[in-house]
């Protein structure tokens, strides 16, 4: 599946006081297969933007084509977008409604016009890959801790059977825990279910570590679109439209500074020790050493 | 460092809580043990940080200062009063405000200023010093400009912010901040944190500050980490972040500094423990290279 | 659609109408509602006419935009009206089928157009130049009568502040959950009367177990920040009386004596209606 953006603008509350326009001009490209993050400071229109990936914002201006066809003309299927397009929403456990996992898990598919039988069979698939086995079935969704019942309404999504996923913001508010159990889940689908991934996000971190593609909103406009490599060389920028590049980046930019022949496009962690360990000149250089003789090291400087 | 001999303002011994679930019929059919005897020992003017997962048993133990729950178990004493007492708790929760984590469910008013001025009117100020007192407290958190507006017109981080003045505008000793930045943007977090920090410093204001974020504890005079409704761990930031292998046990997150620091160590590089800023690594390696 | 209704939202400004005490402007609006319907003759209505016009004027808000405010309920106006107009018994002028229209049906219907329309816009004067904090502050201050007979008025005012507070924000939550469910397949929109009220159970369920959870919190906030209702609690922005408020009360009494002269010695025929 591919999703071609072209000029999209949207403007809010149009002839109102209120108006805002939300998104300038838009243009790109999603590709099936891709795992992509958008991030951008809160009102920079990223939430916006994914609302019109699967039809629920029209657009003002501008045409969006899902696999050739442009879906802002008459006669659309939009509610086949949205089984085609699954979108995950900000605190997505605020959407459950049923009195069991199960039953709400089959919501999205039942609307599809399944029958039972086949919307369970479709709600226990995504059970598992959200990796809540059959002891949840029956249980009150009400009653499972917030990373839990976060995976619960990302299963009511996948029970549709989307190709691709669009989440906003999936681990607000989770702890470190929850948010890996989140994160997780959301690499294996891409790898192993193959499903297309867009991740909204405002943690520079977790966007490096899992997107291959970056792209940065700043008042509705995309400032950047590209691998992370290449967007957190732009610490200076990132920062002046309220973003940071992940921690690791500015400590190779600062050895850069102190002379070290490292990349300062760095973006996770191993790739960093890597860099440090080849300009230390190997880790196992230093497996003889003790730690008592740095201690006092300050005289080598 | 600060005078030892500083006077205590919590003082919690073997503190525990039990949730009890009720059947159709009232009677006790479950229960929960949230805490399983903690020992808390808090001085005035200090920056404490309460590190753990949701259900390590934080945030009841954040509402047991307010004397929103009284411990099931264990004493508890605020600001010199105990929290069963029912006759101090209004004493208890003015000596200890609080600070919620979601920003829009803790603001009364429709306007920022009467919001501030909540608090001290149910204490019984006097009107001109509920003006002074919410001035001030607006100033402190850097919101003034915006005391006639309304709270549904700021960022998440500005609400927090209010909610903190609300608090400060009745003058407690001490601050417990419970997940304040946990729905908040990085932006937002900051603001707050800083605010935080500013108060402790410059006010002299008691600080316990729950949280998830690693970051954010780097600064505070005292970590503890709680899992399980026990404390785990208890030191200065530097003592806990030299335990990677424990946090991570309980799959906490160390800043990313010191991640690097402790992956660098495992593949041999001899760094000491608890690096915590990139200064530090830096610094750290600028001698290994340096004597290469 | 709900955001489209003016009744009842405040219009900033800083007129002298905008700075009266709430207490004056409640009492205003009930003397001129109470004037409206004690007096129903064309010289009342005049006079009234001559005060809103006077009040709106001073006001300064847009005439437009009061009117704007009539549109959500003329629908239903316009039935009071018809009623009125069909259903009042007396002496017949026309007649269509079952339904007759009497010369006493008209009377009533265009005093009852002349009065819902004068209603609405001297309440909507109340709301537009009031803010909603302060009136529920003119409401508890103005009714603390009200305590004599165990009326709970702090509790009701605070509830009332509350709910005026949490209004904006749960609009914006059904909005979100409306999208949360579409993205589901969910249908607001199409099938007939039971299907509709069936798709409302997404929506309703989730929106009320956010509610109960907005509302628990906030009582542990309020709670925490020392709330025990009325008792013992003192005002940040406590009512005064300033001049122009009695000057206020004063231009009430002037309408209202008015009112009660046209009435005895002004005789307009009534049957030029």
């Amino acid at each position: 599946m591919e999703i071609r953006i072209e000029n999209l603008s949207y403007i809010y509350g149009q002839g109102t006081a209120y108006e805002k326009k939300a998104l300038d001009n838009i243009s790109l490209t999603i590709h099936g297969g891709e795992f992509i993050g958008i991030i951008g400071h809160t009102g920079s229109g990223k939430s916006t933007l994914i609302q019109h990936l699967n039809g629920l914002n029209k657009a003002t201006s501008g045409a969006i084509y899902v696999d050739g066809k442009n879906i802002c003309e008459e006669g659309y299927s939009m509610r086949d977008l949205r089984f085609q397009v699954g979108l995950v929403f900000q605190y997505p456990e605020y959407q459950i409604f049923e009195t069991t996992v199960l039953k709400d898990v089959c919501f999205g598919p039942k609307n599809q016009g399944l029958y039972s039988e086949d919307a369970e069979k479709q709600a226990r698939e995504a059970m598992r890959m959200v990796g809540l086995d059959e002891s949840y079935e029956q249980k009150s969704p009400f009653d499972l801790s917030g990373g839990q019942k976060r995976r619960v309404a990302i299963a009511g999504i996948l029970a549709m059977k989307p190709k691709m996923l669009v989440l906003d913001e999936p681990t607000a508010g989770l702890d470190p825990k929850g948010r890996d159990e989140i994160l997780g889940v959301l690499r294996d689908l891409h790898r192993k279910q193959e499903i297309t991934v867009v991740l909204v996000s405002h943690s520079m971190d977790d966007v490096a570590d899992y997107a291959d593609r970056i792209i940065v909103l700043d008042k509705g406009k995309i400032l950047y679109d590209d691998v992370p490599e290449k967007v957190f060389t732009h610490v200076k920028e990132l920062e002046e439209v309220g973003l940071a590049a992940p921690q690791v980046t500015y400590i190779m930019k600062a050895l850069r500074q102190e002379g070290w022949d490292v990349k300062d496009t760095v973006t996770t962690l191993p790739e960093a020790r890597d860099q440090i360990l080849k300009e230390l000149g190997a880790g196992a250089a230093f497996a003889g050493r003790s730690q008592d003789g740095l201690t006092g090291g300050k005289a080598d400087d | 460092m600060r005078k030892p001999d500083r006077k205590s303002i919590i003082e919690g011994h073997e503190l525990r809580y039990e949730y009890l679930h009720y059947d159709d019929e009232g009677k006790v059919d479950s229960s929960y043990e949230a805490l399983k005897g903690v020992d808390l020992d808090v001085k005035e003017g200090q920056f404490i940080a309460i590190l753990g997962h949701n259900g390590s048993g934080k945030s009841t133990l954040a509402r047991q200062l307010n004397a929103l729950l009284i411990p099931t178990g264990g004493t508890l004493f605020v600001d010199g009063s105990d929290t069963r007492d029912e006759s101090k708790v209004w004493l208890v929760r003015q000596a200890a405000g609080m600070v919620f984590q979601n920003p829009d469910n803790q603001i009364i008013s429709s306007v920022v200023e009467e919001d501030v001025g909540f608090g001290p009117e149910n204490m019984g100020v006097p009107t001109k010093e509920i003006w002074e007192r919410v001035r001030k407290a607006l100033t402190a958190v850097g919101m003034m400009e915006y005391r006639k507006s309304s709270p549904n017109r700021l960022s998440g981080g500005q609400k927090q912010r209010v909610a903190i003045a609300g608090v400060i505008a009745m003058r407690p000793k001490c601050i417990v901040l419970d997940e304040p930045t946990a729905m908040l943007d990085p932006g937002g977090r900051s603001e707050v944190v800083g605010t935080v920090r500013q108060l402790n410093r410059e006010e002299g204001v008691t600080v316990i500050l729950i949280t998830h974020y690693m970051e954010e504890v780097i600064h505070a005079d005292r970590v503890i980490v709680m899992d399980e409704g026990k404390v785990v761990m208890t030191g200065t930031p530097r003592e806990i972040f030299s335990r990677v292998e424990d946090l991570k046990k309980i799959r906490l997150d160390v800043p990313q500094v010191t991640e690097l620091a402790y992956m660098l160590k495992q593949s041999g590089v001899p760094l000491p423990d608890g690096i915590l800023t990139i200064g530090e690594l830096t610094e750290e390696l600028g001698k290994l290279k340096g004597r290469k | 659609m709900l955001k489209d209704i003016t009744l009842g939202q405040y219009y900033p400004g800083n007129s002298i109408i905008h700075r009266l005490d709430p207490r004056v402007k409640l009492m205003g609006t009930m003397v001129f509602i109470v004037s409206l319907f004690a007096f129903g003759s064309v010289s009342a209505y005049l006079l009234a006419t001559l005060a809103i016009a006077v009040v709106v004027t001073t006001s300064k808000i847009p005439l437009k935009y009061i009117l704007k405010g009539l549109k959500p309920v003329f629908v239903l106006m316009l039935i009071t009206v018809l009623f009125n107009l069909f259903l009042t018994p007396g002496r017949t002028v026309w007649k269509f089928w079952k339904l007759s229209i009497t010369a006493e049906g008209i009377r009533f219907a265009i005093h009852m157009a002349v009065r819902l329309t004068y209603l609405i816009i001297g309440s909507s004067i109340l709301t537009f130049t009031t803010t909603p904090n302060s009136l529920t502050d003119g409401l508890e201050t103005g009714l603390g009568f009200l305590n004599v007979f165990h009326v709970p008025v702090h509790e009701i005012a605070m509830m009332m502040s509350i709910a005026l507070r949490f209004i904006p924000i749960l609009m914006d939550e059904t909005d979100k959950i409306m999208r949360a469910q579409e993205a589901r397949g969910a249908d607001f929109h199409s099938g007939g009367l039971i299907r509709r009220v069936k798709a409302m159970v997404p929506l309703l369920v989730p929106l009320f177990v956010s509610a109960f959870r907005r509302a628990n919190d906030l009582a542990l906030a309020m709670e925490s920040r020392g709330y025990h209702g009325g008792a013992g609690r003192t005002k940040m922005k406590p009512l005064v009386y300033r001049r122009r408020d009695v000057a206020a009360y004063i231009a009430m009494a002037v309408y209202l004596i008015l009112m009660i002269l046209l009435k005895f010695f002004v005789k307009i025929p009534v049957n030029i209606l």
